[in-house]
């Protein structure tokens, strides 16, 4: 049986088509609707609500929760401050990405810590000889990402908090309708957003709260589906499906460190000791051997090979995830490890691992595409991320 | 004169207009679009007309806006974003409904509810129409080639047709042909039995058209709608973010980053002519613009008859403007509501209220609603398209009220004795009297009523007898003879003055070809 979030008794009556799956251990809906459109179309427009709860949660206090931190994480965990949220991935002592997350401080000595995969044993074998109290709230925490132009709106009509000064990652504790929470201005949409951490017990009226006050607002449960297509847009990496944990990676080829996964500018060049630091200095003297970029696929070319066909050009309306091979010159020098058509852009775009120094912004190259069941190559062009990225987002 | 001199001006800042000035804006013509009003779109504004309630004022939904402009002039990029608009409910006089929704399978039973027979037969129809869609594709995007000139131009573009149509099959081109001759109710009853499916499909029909369902060539009409493509799916319609008034802007944000100017508050006067020649416009100000193009984005008539001297031109293409066919068929009801309408055949809140609400509840209930028009009287039981904005873009409206907007069908331009303001609250009470036959809480809602007749639609915009297209959709005034035979190139008799509105082919709604094919036209040329 696999886990039920705690949002689970309101989520499960909105899943019209019993689109359901895997994250994490837990059973979630991929869309309420049958067809995540609407959903998608809410993150941009007005306000999508994510039950996000299937992340990893740990809360870590004590006297050197912050010196256990900054082992583990890339960032500098002493410039950290009370109310700000760092976005990190953490190493392998080889440099090799493990997992990426939010890293929140609470207070002087309080962090809490998400975290895609199970960090349990890595926290502690870090934490080895510390004076840091670790607890896993993964289970005790729901989580809810509200996600669009409108969320600001809908959050100030239940709260107390001045949210024109909770600023892009930023982190408060406050009420909801009178309910305890923690609201941080994050998510992984790429938009205007704040992810909000509630006991589970509280889950449900908070869950009512937000959809009668964002009902006037357009507010829309939405689903994995929708979430995949806005974070490929926002240029965010998915774990398990643009890298593999080195924890994980069964050959070394798999594993990445952050300058490959466009993580660069995370790794602090000046901080302490930490997971890594050798061997990602080394890597930041010598240039990362692999980059990881975004992909304008040209339509012009996509549409001929399907007209070829007397075909359409086919647009799927979900993000795919598949590896494609991306090739220069006749050669292949990577390949994209996912992909949507972007319904804000406009534009057929994808995530690829390109090798040096084919992942110059503007570099043309040449992606696989399979149409009609024939493996064709369709005209793409190196961009920089985010593919999109809206004043708002920070605003 | 003023001292400024431009390579292109763009009389009209509507859709078109704008589209033109952008591609010519982009290939480094020197470029200025006049617009009589403050605001820039024409037709395809948003305006904020009760405080607090945004209405797309005349046309309110998107479909045939070309995905090569969007591409070209990267729209997305200046503010084009466009909403899934899910579905379309028509209420049925029996207290049932007919709906189709946004899933193809909830769609399907929902017709075999009505008839089994029928819902198998859309999905043969539906494919049929994606098959026509591709056919017309190719034309659409072209500039329209007469097949009586022996240019190498003409030739080419006959040549390239004929190759197309030979490569449609025998099976596709009948069925072109058929849809391009016969009315859109005899064209349905070939494949459906459910009057109230024929009703609604052939509602596409006769939109800003003076034709009944039963009138041929009103199948043309209902292909056009057809052939619309969002995100590749062709037939799908959609909801701008902010009105399309936003397509517009997002138009001309695209002229302006390509380097053209827009002025608003600008109305020309007249086209400068001199030795048969354009050389710039006069302001109804006065003041005089040079420029070695000018484009008139308005329709046929004003283009030829009020922007310059008919007697510039010859007779025969004066004579051909004058009996080109406008007759504004549709009117426009733009509410402000309290509260969302309650519909008896789907009460409460539902998915319906994101779509369309088609009031078609039968064939016979179209073509009675014609003859009212056929004699000179705005329909008492009109045909309607209502969606609510604000249910799809929360913005549109205060949170917890609403916008809605309604098209209505028919509304002569010609009403017997002329239109009033009497007459146009008459139709605004018929408008809102029948549809609260479906919600009869709506009237109890409304917090403030725009009523536009054709005669307001001529006067605030400017189109001619208030005809949504610039002219009807009929077969005797398409491609090679869009407006009239001989001009439909977007050229004129007088040098350096063209033609780029939705007068000129492909023609009507948020489509952008007509200028954009303009455009194209003027570049290929020499400067």
């Amino acid at each position: 049986m696999l886990k039920k979030s705690p949002f689970h008794p309101r989520t499960s009556t909105l899943v019209r088509a019993q689109t359901w799956r895997r994250w994490a251990g837990y059973q979630m809906a991929s869309a309420y609707d049958p067809h995540p459109d609407r959903e998608y179309a809410a993150v941009r427009s007005a306000a999508a609500l994510f039950d996000v709860s299937p992340l990893h949660k740990y809360l870590i206090t004590g006297r050197d929760a912050a010196r256990l931190l900054d082992r583990l994480i890339t960032r500098d965990v002493t410039k950290l401050k009370v109310g700000q949220v760092y976005y990190t991935p953490w190493c392998d002592v080889a440099g090799k990405v493990v997992d990426d997350g939010t890293l929140s401080r609470l207070d002087e000595r309080t962090f809490r810590l998400t975290s895609a995969d199970s960090s349990w044993r890595w926290l502690h074998m870090n934490a080895a000889g510390m004076e840091v109290a670790i607890e896993d709230l993964s289970e005790r925490l729901g989580s809810l990402a509200l996600q669009g132009p409108l969320a600001r709106e809908i959050l100030a009509a239940l709260t107390p908090l001045d949210l024109a000064r909770l600023k892009y990652f930023r982190v408060a504790r406050t009420t909801l309708r009178g309910i305890d929470v923690w609201v941080s201005r994050t998510g992984y949409t790429g938009d205007l957003g704040y992810e909000i951490w509630v006991d589970a017990a509280s889950a449900l009226p908070l869950w009512d709260a937000l959809i009668e006050a964002g009902t006037p607002y357009g507010i829309v449960p939405a689903g994995v589906w929708a979430l995949d297509t806005a974070r490929i847009e926002a240029g965010l990496i998915m774990l398990d499906v643009d890298y593999f944990s080195a924890h994980h990676a069964l050959i070394e080829a798999r594993k990445s460190t952050p300058f490959e996964i466009n993580l660069g500018w995370a790794v602090s060049a000046g901080k302490g000791p930490f997971n890594g630091r050798r061997a990602l200095a080394a890597e930041r003297a010598r240039g990362a051997a692999w980059g990881f970029v975004g992909l304008e696929i040209a339509w012009p070319s996509f549409e001929r090979l399907f007209a070829a066909h007397k075909l359409p050009p086919h647009i799927a309306n979900v993000a795919w995830r598949v590896s494609a091979p991306v090739y220069r010159a006749g050669s292949q020098i990577g390949y994209a490890t996912s992909g949507c058509w972007s319904p804000i852009l406009k534009k057929q775009l994808a995530l690829a691992h390109l090798k040096r120094p084919h992942f110059a912004p503007g570099t043309a190259v040449e992606m696989e595409v399979t149409v009609e069941h024939r493996r064709m190559r369709a005209d793409a062009t190196v961009r920089a991320l985010p593919f999109f990225d809206p004043e708002r987002k920070k605003a | 004169m003023s001292a400024e001199r431009y390579d292109a001006i763009v009389v009209g800042g509507g859709h078109n207009g704008l589209v033109a000035a952008a591609y010519l804006a982009r290939a480094g013509r020197k470029t200025l679009v006049l617009e009589k009003r403050p605001l820039v779109g024409g037709a395809a504004v948003t305006e904020e007309v009760f405080p607090g309630f945004k209405f797309s004022v005349f046309s309110y939904v998107v479909s045939l806006l070309r995905p090569e402009i969007v591409r070209e002039l990267d729209l997305p990029r200046h503010g084009l974003q466009i909403l899934p608009l899910e579905s379309t409910v028509t209420p049925l006089d029996n207290g049932d409904y007919l709906a189709g929704w946004a899933d193809p399978d909830e769609t399907r039973e929902e017709l075999r509810r009505h008839s089994p027979h029928d819902a198998d037969a859309a999905v043969a129809f539906g494919r049929l129409m994606h098959h026509m869609a591709m056919a017309v594709k190719p034309i659409l995007e072209m500039i329209p080639p007469d097949p009586t000139s022996l240019s190498p131009g003409d030739l080419r573009g006959l040549l390239k047709l004929g190759k197309h149509f030979r490569s449609l099959g025998q099976e596709h081109f009948h069925a072109l042909h058929k849809l391009m001759t016969m009315s859109s109710a005899d064209y349905l009853d070939e494949w459906f039995e459910f009057d109230p499916l024929k009703a609604t499909k052939s509602a596409s029909g006769i939109i800003g058209t003076f034709l009944g369902p039963r009138s041929p060539g009103s199948a043309y009409v209902l292909l056009h709608h057809y052939m619309g493509e969002i995100d590749g799916a062709f037939r799908a319609w959609g909801f701008q973010k902010g009105g399309t008034g936003a397509i517009s802007e997002a138009i001309a944000g695209a002229a302006r980053h390509f380097g053209a100017r827009i002025r608003t508050d600008a109305p020309v006067g007249r086209v400068l002519v001199k030795n048969g020649r354009a050389t710039g416009v006069a302001l109804t100000s006065g003041e005089e613009i040079a420029a070695s193009l000018v484009l008139s984005g308005l329709d046929p008539r004003l283009t030829f008859t009020r922007l310059v001297e008919p007697r510039e031109l010859p007779e025969d293409l004066v004579e051909g403007v004058r009996r080109y066919k406008f007759r504004g068929s549709s009117g426009k009801v733009n509410l402000a509501l309290s509260g969302l309408p309650d519909f008896t055949c789907l009460p409460g809140r539902g998915p319906h209220l994101r779509g369309a609400v088609s009031i078609s509840p039968s064939l016979e209930y179209l073509e009675r609603a014609y003859d009212d028009a056929k004699y000179g009287a705005f329909s008492r039981r009109p045909y309607m398209d209502c969606i609510l904005p604000s249910m799809i873009d929360p913005g549109m409206a205060p949170p917890g009220q609403h916008v809605m907007s309604i098209f209505v069908q028919y509304a002569p331009y010609e009403l017997e004795g002329g239109w009033s303001e009497a007459k146009r609250e008459a139709f605004g009470d018929a408008v809102v009297e029948t549809l609260s036959r479906y919600a009869p809480n709506l009237p109890s809602l409304i917090l403030h009523r725009q009523v536009l007749t054709p005669a307001d639609i001529e006067t605030i915009t400017g189109l001619s007898e208030g005809n949504i297209f610039q002219g009807e959709l009929a077969l005797q005034q398409l491609f090679f003879l869009r407006p009239v035979p001989r001009w439909a190139r977007y050229r004129t008799p007088i040098e350096g003055y063209w033609q780029c509105g939705a007068g000129t082919h492909p023609g009507g709604g948020i489509m952008g070809a007509s200028g954009r094919l303009a455009a194209l036209e003027i570049l290929q040329r020499p400067r």
